[in-house]
């Protein structure tokens, strides 16, 4: 027994150490800013910023070849937090994209659920051939449920002014 | 001769997938596009090879000399867990998309059955350093052959129109029944 126990033991160790060895041959350099940007994306991977999904923007946006306002979905509130994670100053930024909303034309809906199941944030609730409705707090603008609807009936709109949504406009230049 | 007889008698006749199905998890898992039915074909082939030889080294160095052969089926598994481990490693190190691809897959091969099936068999048989070597790498290169072909099959239904009735896994299963027919035909030619 003290032989089976004993070379388990060492069976363990080695390979423990060689897999250890391994880790560092081949350690992949990650920059942290990318994983903490990436964190604070929305993470629907809408691609409304021109990237294929969030964690290349988030990549982009590290290395400078995005502004932190690219991020619709995200809107002014992302923007911020993202220009004070990387010292950016907020007035050196153009216009943003503004956040858009979908909503869905009720007269049209005939419950296909289509819209439904596309949405990545969860954010239409409705059931089979139920009116559906869209939560304006969840939704995030992606267009995906606009792609599917066979009816056509949804729309993006301009998110409606809120206090957090609201903001100084810029003075017009002289 | 005789090596190469094992290897295309390993490949073909008895291909681990599709004559002894074992291994059938990746096969209905990562087949779903060519190309990284392809990279976990060549992960696996790395795993497999590796493990094969790793376990006749422990087997016949360490188990029979100590008389601890009771304790073969989990020094096998530590030592593919090992080796799962430094593949991952490696993987994520020169190619990055296909680690991402192929996913939980990856770390998944450590209990791919095919893996400690092959280092089991290889006791059974009694095969020699080399034989197990060969029928390792064999067992393997079957494997990725067909990964690869019933990754193709499957990209060409994903375009046809199948019955409601089958469509998705279960007209998946049934090209695997037949692919397996297929392999059943070389059966008595070595």
């Amino acid at each position: 027994m003290f032989v089976a126990t004993l070379v388990l033991t060492a069976l363990g160790l080695l390979l423990g150490w060689l897999l250890g060895l391994a880790a560092r041959v081949f350690a992949v350099e990650e920059n942290p800013i990318v994983n903490e940007v990436e964190a604070l994306l929305p993470g629907t991977q809408c691609g409304q910023c021109g990237f294929p999904g969030c964690s290349a923007a988030a990549e982009a946006m590290v290395e400078g070849n995005a502004a932190v306002n690219c991020c619709p979905p995200g809107g002014r509130a992302l923007t911020e937090s993202l220009a004070e994670l990387l010292n950016i100053d907020l007035n050196s930024l153009g216009d943003a994209p503004v956040p858009q909303l979908a909503t869905i034309d009720e007269t049209l809906c005939t419950g296909c659920t289509k819209c439904y199941k596309a949405c990545p944030t969860d954010a239409i609730v409705g059931a089979t051939r139920q009116i559906h409705a869209v939560i304006s707090k969840a939704c995030t603008g992606c267009s995906k449920c606009k792609d599917v609807c066979p009816e056509d009936c949804i729309s993006l709109n301009p998110e409606p002014l809120t206090l957090n949504t609201w903001h100084w406009t810029k003075p017009e230049a002289a | 001769m005789d090596y190469l007889l094992l290897f295309i008698g390993t490949v073909l006749v008895n291909n681990i997938v599709l004559v002894k199905f074992l291994g059938l998890c990746p096969l209905m898992g990562v087949s779903n596009n060519l190309s990284a039915a392809f990279g976990m074909g060549l992960a696996t082939t790395f795993v497999l090879t590796l493990s094969a030889l790793a376990s006749w080294i422990i087997e016949h160095l360490l188990l029979v000399p100590l008389h601890i052969e009771f304790l073969r089926i989990l020094s096998f598994i530590l030592i593919i867990a090992a080796v799962v481990q430094f593949t991952e490693a490696v993987v994520r190190k020169t190619s990055p998309l296909l680690h991402k691809n192929l996913g939980v897959f990856l770390p998944l091969i450590t209990t791919n059955c095919a893996v400690l099936g092959v280092a089991l068999l290889n006791v059974r048989e009694e095969y020699s350093l080399v034989q197990s070597l060969v029928f390792g790498m064999g067992s393997a290169l079957g494997f990725s052959i067909v990964m690869v072909i019933f990754a193709g099959l499957r990209e060409r239904i994903a375009m046809a129109s199948v019955p409601a009735t089958f469509a998705g896994t279960p007209v998946s299963l049934v090209t695997a029944g037949l692919l397996s027919l297929v392999f059943m035909g070389f059966s008595g030619m070595i």
